[in-house]
């Protein structure tokens, strides 16, 4: 560490330049010949049956293409895990919102007009809106009894231990949706033609996803699909899957009309069709020693998963490794359950049922410092894992990690404990505002669980341009979070060329091999070391070829490749993954090596309660972690950053509101998220230690902010007015009638 | 109501476009005069993705029917600099990681200059309180409370 010339240095944005000036082409921005744009009829009711499609007067219907279930030449599916998303609503519908048939016309105008005048008659039937309903399977909305997948993970003698308790704590704790809202809506363009094939330009995070699903859509050979990401406008993994929907419905409508057709969401439809974070809700039961020891725990997960099953397994699969947070546990059971309502999907956003269970773990965490008087800190300290230790999945920590390290850099940081004693002595005798601060640790796993990576088996790629630059072929993608920059820091620091030098290849699946999803925190560790690997190929390559010697400057390394390009054709090394030694994963048991690596991190939250308002404000934030080596300090910071504050609008602003299954408040109107004056100063330290299995030591950082910042704010709010409150997020409404009514904080109340 | 002819100054060019009098100024913007690096984020002006100058005032092009601008003198993202000649804004954009996903990023600039304009010398308070008519999703404001700051300077620098 510290050798390195571009790694680690805050290099410029690959594409920040033609971002800054306005000239970066993002799907809406794109026009092609003739284009059509396209839009979606969806269904008012939240489950039923399709009784019939009128079209109704007043509106020129020949000038339309329509598309319905019928039109669809392959399976009609959305292709992720099970196969029960329909592409459109054939026969049944699931959820509101659900779309039903497709409009393309040359006028963009017309649409709406259009889109209201199609009738959908129904037999309406009943529905299920909470996941207690869902549980008592009655009625039964999918499969045999609601459930989309369930585990069991078990880890010592949970049973036997209880009996050695001195204290037993129980809690439960609950967190609602969250819309992703990327500034960018989703969009899409398709064209076909029978000799081209399909062609689909979109807002997305994985190509390959996109690719899979419409090749099973159309029933298209796979090399005449091809499926291109276009700059993308923020994702936060709400283009992980959304973007196989919308793409599959514009090349239906590119099909069928022989035509280009384009169809971009506005912000209402965006909001009230596309996927939201999985709710949740976890019960902890804790036997804990008087002194502070977790002797064991049983854990019981539930995610509210939408109407199909989606990307639900895997969300609840991460959800349950990380419920018992970055603790040592010599005992735990958890059993965790994803059941179908008949809200549309949600879907993977940033943290992927890691900040539902971490939420849950850091707020039963201070309630146990409370049952125990012992202080949250204290108690944590007494519990953080250590080198040696095993995770709650029988993981042995082989990390020389120092998780207290980080615990007294943040308390030390935030001013923790004078704050902590000043601000109880202050409270006593304030009336109108009250302070608190509090603290969560937590950690988050870095790529795919388990057997994941080893399915994915990503392959990456170098090459060079016939004028002699470095060009890195991956299916990995930028959508603001420097995935373009960090992987060119990587191949240009191993190739030994400068940074400016090397560029990405396109994103675009005829070109690139499948380096799998953007997705799970993957990209830096996992497809930066297939880079590095690749890169290394190349280099090799070169020097084998007498073209280049070593001790070589970036123009000799471009004249070389140019020269060998010029000779040969072409210049290109591949990696494929392998999974890092001694890793194995037991998919039936869920014990094993649940990730590569694991990023450590503890925040610090200080908060300014009004008790005339129940207005929460955010005063200082204060953010310490550990995620191997930072490639990037200035990408790295603002990722920290960005997620901070997307925690604390999960936490405080961001409700979705809901009635009879639909989204009331599909508009930044009234779905709040954090201004520029909403947000504290984040301060972001990292205890950078090159432990990662990534290219120079990285591992995975995107998601792990949005895990801490929700269970510390409240366990501050705890702090300033001495009263618990366990769901997510606290409105002051939700407050108000906490603190006077005595009622419990509840979820969004339904219209 | 019919076609009406419309004329604009957008970033120092006379632009004359034929189109609905009740045509959004961001339509007109992307849609006629090809200048597609205003953004639409949202439509109802809470967003300010769409966020231009309009004789020099900010505004959101989404609320704005072309009528209004007419004769008016718009500048967007496209006018503050390109390539060699970047803004100072869009310099320390750039260097202070401003910019993530690019998508809030054009109103963010311009929101940014023209704050600078009115008062050249804003502390951290007022630069929040000039921008919070622009939301980011991605960088939770701070590199581009720095950038603001860090414009303030050279833009000092420029001119000792």
């Amino acid at each position: 560490m510290g050798q390195e010339r571009i790694v680690g240095k805050p290099v410029l944005r690959k594409e920040g330049v033609a971002k800054v000036c306005g000239r970066a082409q993002y799907i809406d921005d794109l026009t092609l010949p003739e284009m059509l744009y396209g839009a979606t009829v969806r269904s008012s009711i939240a489950r039923g049956r399709i009784l019939g499609i009128e079209f109704g007067v007043g509106v020129p219907w020949d000038e339309f293409v329509i598309v319905t279930a019928t039109d669809i030449p392959g399976e009609n599916e959305i292709a992720l895990i099970n196969h029960d998303w329909p592409c459109l609503a054939a026969e049944f519908v699931n959820h509101p919102e659900e779309p039903i048939a497709l409009l393309a016309h040359p006028d963009r105008h017309l649409l709406p007009k259009a889109v209201a005048a199609v009738r959908v008659t129904y037999e309406e039937w009943p529905a299920v809106f909470s996941m207690e309903e869902s549980e008592r399977a009655d009625p039964v909305v999918w499969g045999k009894d609601n459930v989309f997948k369930s585990f069991l993970m078990e880890k010592g003698d949970v049973d036997a231990m209880w009996s050695q308790a001195d204290r037993v704590v129980e809690g439960e704790y609950a967190t609602g949706a969250q819309e992703h809202l990327y500034i960018e809506n989703n969009g899409a363009i398709a064209a076909y033609s029978a000799d081209e094939g399909l062609t689909v330009w979109g807002s997305l995070q994985c190509p390959f996803y996109v690719h899979k699903s419409l090749v099973k859509m159309t029933g298209l050979p796979e090399e005449k699909v091809r499926i291109v990401q276009v700059e993308t406008g923020g994702a936060f993994g709400g283009k992980e899957d959304y973007p196989s929907m919308i793409g599959a419905h514009a090349a239906l409508l590119a099909m069928k009309s022989g035509k280009p057709v384009k169809i971009v969401y506005d912000r209402a439809e965006d909001m009230a069709a596309t996927t939201k974070r999985h709710p949740s809700r976890v019960r902890h039961r804790t036997a804990v020693t008087s002194d502070g020891k977790l002797l064991g725990a049983e854990i019981e997960i539930a995610l509210d998963g939408g109407a199909y099953s989606t990307l639900s397994a895997t969300v609840l699969s991460r959800a349950t490794i990380h419920a018992g947070g970055p603790y040592h546990w010599p005992n735990i059971r958890v059993r965790s359950k994803a059941l179908a309502t008949n809200y549309p999907p949600h879907g993977a956003f940033r943290g992927f049922g890691a900040p539902q269970s971490l939420f849950a773990i850091e707020r039963h965490m201070d309630h146990i410092a409370e049952a125990l008087g012992i202080a949250p800190d204290e108690l944590r300290r007494r519990n953080l894992l250590k080198p040696g230790q095993t995770t709650t999945t029988g993981q042995l920590i082989q990390e020389d990690i120092d998780l207290e390290r980080l615990m007294d850099r943040a308390l030390a940081e935030s001013d923790y404990h004078a704050k902590r004693e000043r601000f109880a002595r202050e409270n006593a005798g304030a009336r109108m505002k009250k302070k608190g601060i509090g603290l969560a640790a937590f950690l988050h796993g870095s790529g795919f669980t388990g057997s994941g990576e080893r399915y994915l088996n990503s392959l990456a790629a170098m090459d060079v341009t016939a004028e002699g630059k470095a060009r890195v072929l991956v299916s990995s993608t930028e959508f603001g979070q420097g995935t373009n920059t960090i992987l060119c820091q990587i191949a240009a620091e191993t190739l030994g060329i400068d940074y400016d030098a090397v560029e990405m290849g396109p994103p675009d699946t005829s070109v690139v091999p499948n380096t799998g999803p953007t997705v799970a925190s993957r990209t830096s560790m996992v497809v930066g070391k297939l880079v590095h690997s690749a890169a290394v190929g190349l280099k090799k390559t070169l020097l084998a070829s007498g073209l280049l010697h070593e001790g070589y400057a970036t123009d000799e390394f471009v004249l070389a490749a140019r020269t060998y390009v010029t000779q040969h054709g072409t210049l290109r090394a591949e990696s494929r993954y392998e999974a890092p030694p001694g890793v194995h994963w037991d998919d039936q048991q869920y014990r094993g090596e649940a990730y590569a690596a694991y990023a450590w991190a503890v925040y610090v939250a200080e908060v300014t309660v009004d008790m005339a308002t129940y207005g929460v404000v955010v005063d200082d934030f204060v953010a310490v972690q550990e995620v191997g080596r930072v490639l990037n300090p200035v990408l790295a910071t603002g990722q920290i950053e960005g997620g901070v504050a997307q925690g604390i609008g999960w936490a405080l602003y961001e409700k979705v509101v809901w009635g009879r299954g639909r989204m009331q408040n599909n508009q930044m109107t009234n779905y709040i998220i954090p201004t520029s004056q909403d947000i504290p100063p984040i301060r972001v330290f990292f205890e950078e230690r090159p432990l990662g299995h990534g290219a120079y030591g990285a591992k995975g950082i995107g998601e792990l902010p949005m895990d801490g910042p929700a269970p510390a704010i409240l366990n501050a709010i705890a702090h300033a007015t001495g009263k618990q409150f366990d769901c997510v997020p606290l409105l002051p409404e939700d407050m108000f009638r906490a603190m006077t009514v005595g009622e419990p904080a509840q979820e969004a109340v339904v219209l | 109501m019919s076609v009406q002819h419309y004329s604009l100054v957008v970033n120092g060019e006379l632009k004359r476009v034929a189109t609905h009098p009740m045509a959004r100024l961001l339509d007109v913007l992307r849609c006629d005069l090809l200048l597609t690096g205003t953004k639409e984020g949202c439509g109802e002006g809470e967003c300010g993705a769409c966020s231009v100058l309009l004789n020099g005032e900010l505004v959101n092009s989404c609320l704005i029917p072309v009528a209004q601008a007419d004769g008016a003198e718009i500048e967007t993202v496209e006018g503050l600099g390109a390539n060699e000649q970047l803004h100072a804004v869009q310099r320390a954009f750039l260097e202070c990681g401003g910019a993530q996903c690019g998508m809030c990023t054009p109103g963010m600039l311009v929101a940014s200059a023209h704050l600078l304009r009115k008062n050249p010398h804003p502390d951290l308070a007022a630069i929040r309180e000039g921008l919070n008519g622009n939301l980011c999703r991605c960088t939770g404001y701070m590199r581009i409370f720095e950038a603001v700051e860090r414009a303030v300077t050279s833009v000092g620098e420029e001119r000792a």
